[in-house]
């Protein structure tokens, strides 16, 4: 039993709150693809330009002496996606739609937009410096245990407060999300310039209102995303730059353009990477008499440092046995 | 009035025009159909007017309004419907969802237009809630036509709506077509199999070159020997 409440804390709560954050941000990478048919490697940027948003209201609202029972962080997150949904309009205005008026092809708009991801680190490190922060140096982080000794266990499943609530706004999100693309008049239009953008424009579709309301949809989430990183780790210039090609995997296992499959390839990107680096030499002591080797120190199947090289194993492997990814997305 | 009136219209997509004045007119009681050898502009024609080339010279007036290079998403409300020949539905989406998007600029209620649609093809509203992407050509044929209808065209324009089907299929089109036009709705097409199709047709236009060669009813068109021999296979 308490192997079982050990894995749960190790394996379940961290792949989850992973696979959270790489969902979101997968989402909306597969979004802009779909509709703007290019890479928009500048996303972790933009993710991180989220966290520091919402770091900076927390800020605010620690000075102005405004708490909750959550921490300020889910406090000022609708704010700050709303933000960073209008820093992600501008970005495109400025950058990325002169680029496509003028007719410019996919590898374009991608160098542009590693341009862009240079362009907001440099900002972020001109305006914060380069130290890491955090959100809990006024607060707390609140820790739930569960008391498992009606089940005989001796520890309590842990998980923190801030954890709890990356998943529930995930849940949440991804709800309102399904609603938005298979209701509405504007999702549906988001799923059929996706599908064919010719057909799109020759229905009549106001092309350039589901531009908009696909980069209102990607910063808003990809602020979710970078602020539920920035909770759950710290908050540094480079925070999201490193999850960036985790990101991209789980986009393009889900199938690109498809976002039931980002957020399949998120999760699933997720456990992998968790699962990977896990220590698996707590599970296996009970079992040490049947197996034909000594446990010693820590089992896991590769080191840490090489846990951002599981993405790209999972990639390789799933894109061998369905080539479009999970879901069927674009093969280009 | 005439529904939709071309005159001398040059265009193309930047390089050497396409199009080198191409005439059409056509009333809201006809059906106008296009034919032609390959790389006549017969196309080009229907994309010029559905705003998806550029027209540098000439002029397209809808019910008497100039709207030469005005966009699709203009088109559409005013009554011009454009089915393209080919990757014409969305795929990855139901029938009924290709039809709603049909309406995307109507923001009236439009189930009745719906209804409609569905009683002019049954097999589309018995797999309503299947992809497009699973159905057969002519089914899909019957979705993208559909679809096109949603906006409660006067003009529709349709590009080889035969293109890839069995001969039954062609029939059936080209019924549904002579039954979409009864409807009150008129329709400018593009056709390959242009002895069937000029058979029905009030009027006929043949285009080489991006020029009208020949321009008549479709019985005159067929009757007359010149347009037998060079563009109607003898």
């Amino acid at each position: 039993m308490d192997q079982l409440i050990f894995f749960i804390n190790k394996v379940l709560v961290a792949g989850t709150v992973l696979g959270s954050i790489y969902a979101l941000g997968a989402i909306g990478v597969t979004l802009i693809f779909g509709i703007l048919r290019f890479a928009h490697f500048a996303h972790g940027d933009m993710m991180t330009m989220g966290g520091f948003i919402a770091f900076v209201l927390a800020a605010l609202c620690a000075a102005a002496g405004i708490s909750g029972p959550v921490p300020t962080g889910f406090i000022v997150l609708p704010v700050a996606m709303a933000l960073t949904a209008i820093i992600a309009l501008g970005l495109d205005k400025a950058f990325y739609a002169p680029l496509r008026k003028r007719g410019a092809k996919p590898v374009t708009l991608l160098i542009a937009s590693i341009g862009v991801t240079l362009m907001i680190q440099g900002l972020i490190r001109l305006f914060f410096g380069v130290s890491t922060r955090s959100f809990f140096e006024t607060e707390p982080k609140k820790i739930l245990r569960f008391d498992m000794s009606w089940l005989g266990g001796s520890r309590p499943i842990t998980f923190t407060q801030p954890e709890l609530l990356m998943v529930i706004v995930t849940i949440v999100i991804c709800y309102a999300l399904h609603l938005f693309l298979s209701r509405s008049r504007l999702g549906k239009a988001m799923r059929a310039m996706s599908d064919n953008a010719d057909l799109a424009q020759v229905s009549g579709i106001n092309t350039a209102l589901v531009v908009r309301v696909t980069w209102i949809i990607a910063g808003a989430l990809a602020c979710c995303a970078g602020t539920m990183l920035a909770l759950d780790v710290s908050l540094t210039p480079d925070l999201a730059f490193n999850i960036v090609l985790p990101i991209f995997a789980a986009a393009i296992v889900g199938g690109l353009g498809q976002a039931y499959g980002a957020i399949a390839g998120g999760f699933l990107i997720g456990f992998a990477e968790t699962l990977a680096v896990f220590d698996w030499s707590v599970l296996l002591r009970p079992f040490q008499q049947w197996l034909p080797f000594e446990i010693t120190g820590t089992i896991s199947l590769v080191p840490t440092e090489y846990k951002l090289t599981v993405a790209f194993v999972i990639l390789v492997i799933v894109l061998l046995a369905r080539p479009t990814g999970i879901f069927k997305g674009a093969a280009t | 009035m005439n529904l939709i009136e071309l005159e001398n219209v040059v265009g193309g997509y930047g390089g050497a025009p396409i199009l080198n004045g191409v005439n059409i007119a056509i009333e809201p009681s006809d059906i106008g159909v296009i034919v032609g050898p390959n790389g006549a502009g017969k196309s080009t024609s229907l994309k010029a007017i559905f705003g998806l080339l550029k027209v540098t010279s000439g002029t397209i007036r809808f019910n008497g309004t100039a709207i030469e290079n005005a966009l699709p998403d203009k088109l559409v409300p005013l009554g011009l419907s454009f089915v393209p020949q080919e990757k014409n539905v969305f795929t990855s989406m139901t029938c009924e969802e290709n039809l709603e998007m049909g309406a995307f600029t109507r923001r009236d209620n439009f189930a009745d237009t719906l209804a409609m649609v569905y009683d002019m093809f049954p097999p589309v509203k018995e797999k309503r809630y299947q992809k497009a992407g699973e159905l057969s050509g002519g089914q899909r044929q019957m979705v993208a036509m559909g679809r096109a209808l949603m906006s409660n065209p006067k003009l529709l324009l349709l590009d080889e709506p035969s293109a890839g089907l069995s001969p039954r299929y062609v029939i059936e089109i080209f019924e549904t077509v002579v039954r979409i036009n009864k409807a009150g709705v008129g329709i400018l097409m593009v056709e390959q199999n242009a002895r069937q199709a000029l058979a029905f047709a009030s009027k006929g236009f043949v285009l080489a070159n991006g020029q009208n060669r020949f321009t008549g009813t479709g019985a005159e068109l067929i009757a007359d020997p010149e347009v037998a021999k060079s563009f109607l296979g003898g």
